[in-house]
């Protein structure tokens, strides 16, 4: 894979990832997002309903967590997920965990990590990691790392004995990836650790730049790990310290707010299991990033009208952030207007509000299917609009229409 | 109309100005394509006000205004022409009146081909404790809110003309059909009454065609005297009902066969709550030209896919590297893209898992109803059940003797 970085503007990058797939023609604009999966299905759809979707990311996502107890099964099937689940012509990234599911704390031990399948925990060593790697078959992915650093209070020597640990998997890692037939075409991105550290984070950085790594995972700054002021000048620093022509992907991040904010810091990809997470609480995303509005759009929001601040406590979940509305309040009961005006997703094409509030209030399995279609074409029209605004040199008015949502918060 | 071209399903083409020219009376036309020379069944064309639909046929049932996980249009393209929507469920949620703000169930959720409403009798009954039975109509205490609620035939075509259905079912007084003695014959007597207020009430008789139900137990001197009353009304259609409960298959058959003999030939005849393709083919035989059952969607849901042999249960640690396709022979997009092990795989994780299945189950379905109407075309349908029956079972001692019997009762030897 090639990173053709066409610009760099206050800080954010701005090109293609190319040369992806093994015959190297798929191609990625950065920065921009993978599709989330959960066993190489994007939540909720079949390949049927997830085509309706336009302009989807060229890389999807999967992780050990949901793979590992599949391993033997993989092993026997010999092709590789992409073949086995059904998946043509994608290009496959491996994560280790599940950005949209908690890990448990405590299970991180000096040779092994522990991952969570259907069936419990499952642990793993380097080379049990990279034996399931083998049978997967991405075309990249993570080195196997502890992340283990985002709870309050973690230690010093914790996160110290976090970067040791992820450097010594990386190097096990690389050793096993160069014997491994079946990972000839794949390249092994190092993992960054370091907590909340700033020395930690750019020994992190430093001695993972020096291995033959195709790209670099950063881990350990997701939501509940750090305050977004912290986490933007860790990355800023952890940045500097990466060679600029390989792709740097962030994981745990999705908001909106959080993601603008890491581009500008120097991150190149996404996961996307943040439209997911909106799907699952029954929320439809609806936060507005255009910034050429027509007239009439722009009168509305001037009078108040436009899908503003909804009260977090209108029976919505806690989690639910300034970004979405929440499908199962009443008020959408006999509302016959699209999710979202103007949205071109085959829920706002063909469905109206009554009806997403109907599917979600009896719990019908078709309310999951729409507001997932939704949810992935809003987050996917987000991205679009970022690399616009980058390119055109609007970001502030970007960053303006998108984070304006939270100054009723 | 133009005739239908042998083996085409897509016939969905045909509009309601060409109906018009047939039958003025009622929004929908039949007409007989072909008849087995041999036993009862026939392949026809039901033109309904949304698009004509191809008989024998099976209807999926899409209870509160979805099928379960399923887009309208995966169900479009999966050739379906008629589904099912729930009277009661949808008239507690989300409530008629919106229903037909939304420009009734059809734009509602958004199918534009044909929908049939049972009259939420059945649900009152089986689904709902301490339900009580009067002249007036069905007294019952809501789940949602505990209020007593009446359900009378002119509110139950109320709902439905609100639903703006093709075809909408009578009020009947259903009794299961594991009871015996007076209660069956009250029961058989007030369906009458009731379908005639259900006429009465009927606001759209010229774009909502009203079914009539047969009641009468196993009782063929009850059933036969339904019959003879319900078949002096003019209704476009009769469907033959209280038989799809717990009763022995041995009596069920005849009750069917009989329902058949005495039902008009030029209207279609509905047998409600049958989806088993054993029971779907036998019925063919029998003379029945519409079904609905809730098995093969739900049944998927448990990770049960159907199969010409029987059922996978996906979720068997037996399939875990099982690299098929469900059925190799099918060519619904489950099977042209997935195997049994990533679905059973996909269980573990995703509810899309479901959804795959779903799919195929339809597509069995819709495809058997298909195959069953071809042969009728061509005059091969007794060959066919024979055929059918060799696949399901591993052999002619395992052939259920109900199944034997009916279909030697229409001159078609299985044995």
């Amino acid at each position: 894979m090639r990173l053709e970085l066409s610009r760099a503007v206050q800080g954010c990058r701005l090109g293609l990832l190319t040369g992806l797939g093994n015959t190297g023609q798929h191609s990625l604009e950065v920065p921009g997002c993978l599709l989330y999966t959960r066993c190489a299905t994007v939540p909720h759809l079949t390949q049927d309903t997830l085509h309706t979707l336009r302009d989807l990311p060229s890389v999807t996502q999967v992780s050990v967590d949901s793979l590992a107890e599949h391993h033997e099964v993989l092993e026997e099937f010999k092709e590789g997920l992409r073949k086995f689940a059904g998946l043509h012509d994608t290009v496959l990234f491996c994560s280790l965990h599940d950005s949209a599911n908690s890990i448990p704390a405590g299970h991180v031990t000096n040779k092994t990590v522990s991952v969570w399948g259907s069936g419990g925990r499952i642990e793993l060593t380097a080379a049990r990691f990279m034996a399931i790697q083998a049978a997967i078959q991405p075309d990249f992915y993570q080195s196997m790392a502890d992340g283990e650093t985002w709870q309050a209070g973690t230690s010093r020597k914790r996160v110290r004995k976090a970067v040791d640990r992820t450097l010594a998997h990386l190097d096990e890692c690389l050793v096993l990836h160069q014997k491994t037939q079946e990972l000839k075409q794949s390249e092994i991105f190092g993992v960054v650790e370091g907590g909340d550290i700033l020395e930690e984070r750019l020994r992190s950085a430093r001695e993972t730049a020096k291995r033959p790594v195709g790209g670099f995972v950063l881990d350990g700054f997701h939501s509940a790990a750090m305050d977004q002021d912290v986490r933007v000048q860790l990355i800023k620093a952890t940045s500097a310290e990466l060679p600029q022509e390989k792709p740097r992907l962030v994981l745990g991040v999705g908001r909106p707010d959080e993601v603008i904010s890491c581009v500008e810091a120097g991150v190149d990809l996404f996961e996307s299991f943040f439209p997911f997470q909106v799907t699952e609480r029954g929320c439809a995303l609806s936060f507005n990033y255009n910034i050429d509005p027509d007239p009439e759009t722009a009168v509305l929001e001037f009078n108040g009208e436009m899908p503003a601040v909804k009260k977090l406590n209108s029976n919505g979940d806690e989690n639910m952030t300034p970004y979405e509305m929440n499908l199962k309040d009443k008020r959408y009961h006999d509302d016959f207007r699209p999710l979202v005006e103007g949205c071109s997703c085959y829920c706002c094409e063909k469905h109206m509000r009554a009806y997403v509030h109907h599917l979600l209030v009896t719990n019908e399995l078709l309310g999951g299917v729409l507001l997932m279609l939704h949810n992935m074409a809003h987050y996917l029209g987000f991205f679009k609009a970022l690399r616009e605004a980058i390119t055109s040199d609007r970001l502030q008015d970007f960053k303006n229409r998108v984070l304006h949502c939270r100054e009723g918060d | 109309m133009a005739a239908p071209i042998p083996g085409s399903t897509h016939e969905c083409e045909g509009s309601m100005a060409s109906v018009k020219a047939v039958s003025s009376a009622a929004p929908l036309a039949l007409r007989i394509v072909a008849e087995c020379p041999v036993s009862k069944a026939r392949a026809c064309t039901l033109t309904l006000p949304h698009c004509a639909v191809s008989t024998p046929v099976f209807m999926p049932v899409g209870t509160q205004g979805t099928l379960k996980g399923i887009t309208v249009d995966q169900l479009e393209d999966l050739d379906c022409q008629i589904c099912l929507g729930n009277t009661y469920h949808l008239g507690m949620r989300p409530g008629p009146e919106l229903i037909e703000k939304a420009d009734g169930l059809h734009g509602f959720m958004k199918w534009n081909r044909n929908l049939l409403t049972d009259s939420g009798g059945f649900q009152m009954v089986s689904l709902v404790e301490l339900s009580e039975v009067t002249e007036e109509g069905v007294t019952f205490h809501s789940p949602y809110d505990g209020k007593e609620i009446l359900l009378t035939p002119e509110q139950s075509i109320a709902i439905q003309n609100s639903l703006g259905s093709d075809i909408m079912m009578q009020l009947d007084d259903v009794v299961s059909s594991t009871v015996k003695g007076p209660r069956v014959e009250e029961a058989m007597h007030r369906s009458v009454r009731w379908l005639d207020r259900c006429i009465a009430a009927n606001k759209n008789p010229d774009r909502q065609n009203l079914f009539a139900i047969i009641q009468g137990g196993l009782d063929a001197k009850l059933r036969k005297a339904c019959l003879d009353e319900m078949t002096k009304r003019d209704v476009p259609g009769f469907a033959i009902g209280g038989l799809s409960g717990g009763e022995e298959k041995d009596d069920f058959w005849k009750m069917v066969t009989l329902s058949t003999e005495h039902l008009p030939r030029e209207k279609p005849r509905y047998l409600m709550g049958v989806g088993y393709a054993l029971d779907l083919v036998v019925c063919v035989a029998l003379g029945c030209d519409m079904f609905d059952c809730v098995f093969p969607t739900r049944t998927a849901r448990f990770g049960s896919a159907l199969v010409p042999w029987g059922s996978l249960q996906l979720k068997q640690k037996q399939y875990a590297k099982d690299f098929q396709p469900i059925d190799p022979d099918c060519q619904c997009p489950t099977c042209r893209r997935h195997s049994r092990a990533y679905l059973h795989a996909l269980f573990k994780s995703d509810t899309a898992a479901m959804h795959h299945i779903t799919i195929h189950n339809i597509s069995y379905q819709l495809t058997l109803m298909q195959s069953v109407r071809q042969s009728i075309i061509e005059q091969r349908f007794p060959e066919f059940v024979k055929a059918f029956m060799k696949r399901m079972f591993p052999s002619r001692e395992q052939y259920p003797s109900w199944a034997v019997e009916a279909l030697q009762s229409v001159n078609i030897c299985v044995c």
